[in-house]
């Protein structure tokens, strides 16, 4: 499985991850300037995180309403300003107690 | 650096401050185990790709293109979109660092910038002294590998019904991370909006959902943010 080799796979998150963390720490020494790309990426977690929760959280279970619940649970706690450890519980409680009407 | 004591105090700060983080990150890290474990990664190798990566929504996206057998260039690739935001907070924290400060101190510090240790590194009052990250990364780090590695080991032991409940925990880290600043700013609820309904479109609608994960994910983040980014550039401060 030359192709698919999963330490290759690990070592490649790692070191793109890593190039992106401390490029700018070491090479770059001044501000992005373009308001373009400043703005791009200012954005770019915010689409990326989006498009992986939905609809991926509907299949968290086999019964969509389940994940439907701990989006909304999650949407309102989070709106609230719970905690990061609070938002991803009440999402986690959310599914199980759906779960127990199935 | 000017005084050791000074940098003892800065890394005992870290650690109290990133106990929280731990605790956060603990949980959430299991769930991204369960999805290691999911994409056929073992205990070490996830434990692995967690300490070597400390990225929660790059390493989700990570396993789900391994998962797929993703190639190693789409893999390189969506790594590098998903995580493009840490690029400019190294660039915000680049603007704390004292000039002098030693190469190995900036390796590093780039090493540890995961968003929540961003978030209290860049809110410092003055110069960020390097070892108040490393005492914050002492605690996180090792809570986030080890969560990791016990969600795959645990998450074969765990009911069925505890394991999927666990993994919706992401989702709502995710939540937690994107919806407070959409309260007080009404283009990122809206970027929001569409990128959930356009993600949906593109999952379920013929065609479209031919296209593959990683490729969606790609597709969406550089069209929807650009065209954020062209119609409602973000207001210098």
């Amino acid at each position: 499985m030359l192709l698919h080799n999963t330490y290759i796979y690990i070592f490649i998150m790692a070191a793109v991850i890593y190039l992106i963390r401390v490029l700018p720490l070491t090479l770059i020494r001044r501000d992005i300037k373009s308001p373009l790309i400043r703005s791009f990426l200012y954005y770019v977690p915010y689409v990326t995180l989006s498009v992986m929760t939905f609809p991926a959280i509907l299949t968290t279970s086999d019964h969509p309403i389940a994940g439907l619940v701990a989006l909304i649970v999650g949407v309102i706690a989070a709106y609230f300003r719970r905690s990061l450890i609070q938002v991803a519980s009440l999402c986690c409680l959310s599914v199980f107690i759906v779960e127990l009407f199935f | 650096m000017k005084d050791k004591s000074q940098n003892r105090n800065w890394f005992q700060k870290g650690i109290q401050n990133g106990i929280p983080i731990a605790l956060g990150y603990f949980a959430v890290s299991f769930t991204l185990g369960i999805a290691a474990k999911n994409a056929g990664l073992n205990a070490f190798q996830a434990a692995l790709a967690s300490f070597t990566s400390l990225a929660s929504a790059g390493e989700f996206a990570g396993f789900t293109l391994i998962a797929a057998l993703a190639t190693y260039a789409e893999l390189a690739l969506t790594t590098f979109i998903i995580n493009a935001r840490y690029f400019l907070m190294s660039c915000a924290i680049s603007q704390k660092l004292e000039k002098n400060l030693p190469f190995f101190h900036r390796l590093l510090v780039g090493f540890f910038m995961t968003d929540e240790i961003f978030g209290l590194s860049v809110s410092t009052p003055g110069m960020l002294n390097p070892y108040y990250t490393y005492g914050m990364a002492a605690v996180a780090a090792p809570a986030w590998t080890l969560g990791t590695m016990l969600g795959v080991l645990l998450g074969n032991i765990l009911p069925a019904r505890v394991v999927i409940a666990l993994s919706a925990g992401l989702y709502g880290m995710f939540l937690a991370i994107i919806v407070p600043p959409a309260r007080s700013n009404r283009v990122i609820a809206g970027v929001i909006v569409c990128s959930m309904t356009a993600s949906y479109i593109f999952t379920y609608a013929p065609v479209l959902a031919g296209i593959a994960t990683g490729t969606r994910i790609i597709i969406l983040t550089i069209a929807i943010s650009l065209f954020a980014a062209i119609v409602f550039p973000v207001k210098e401060s």
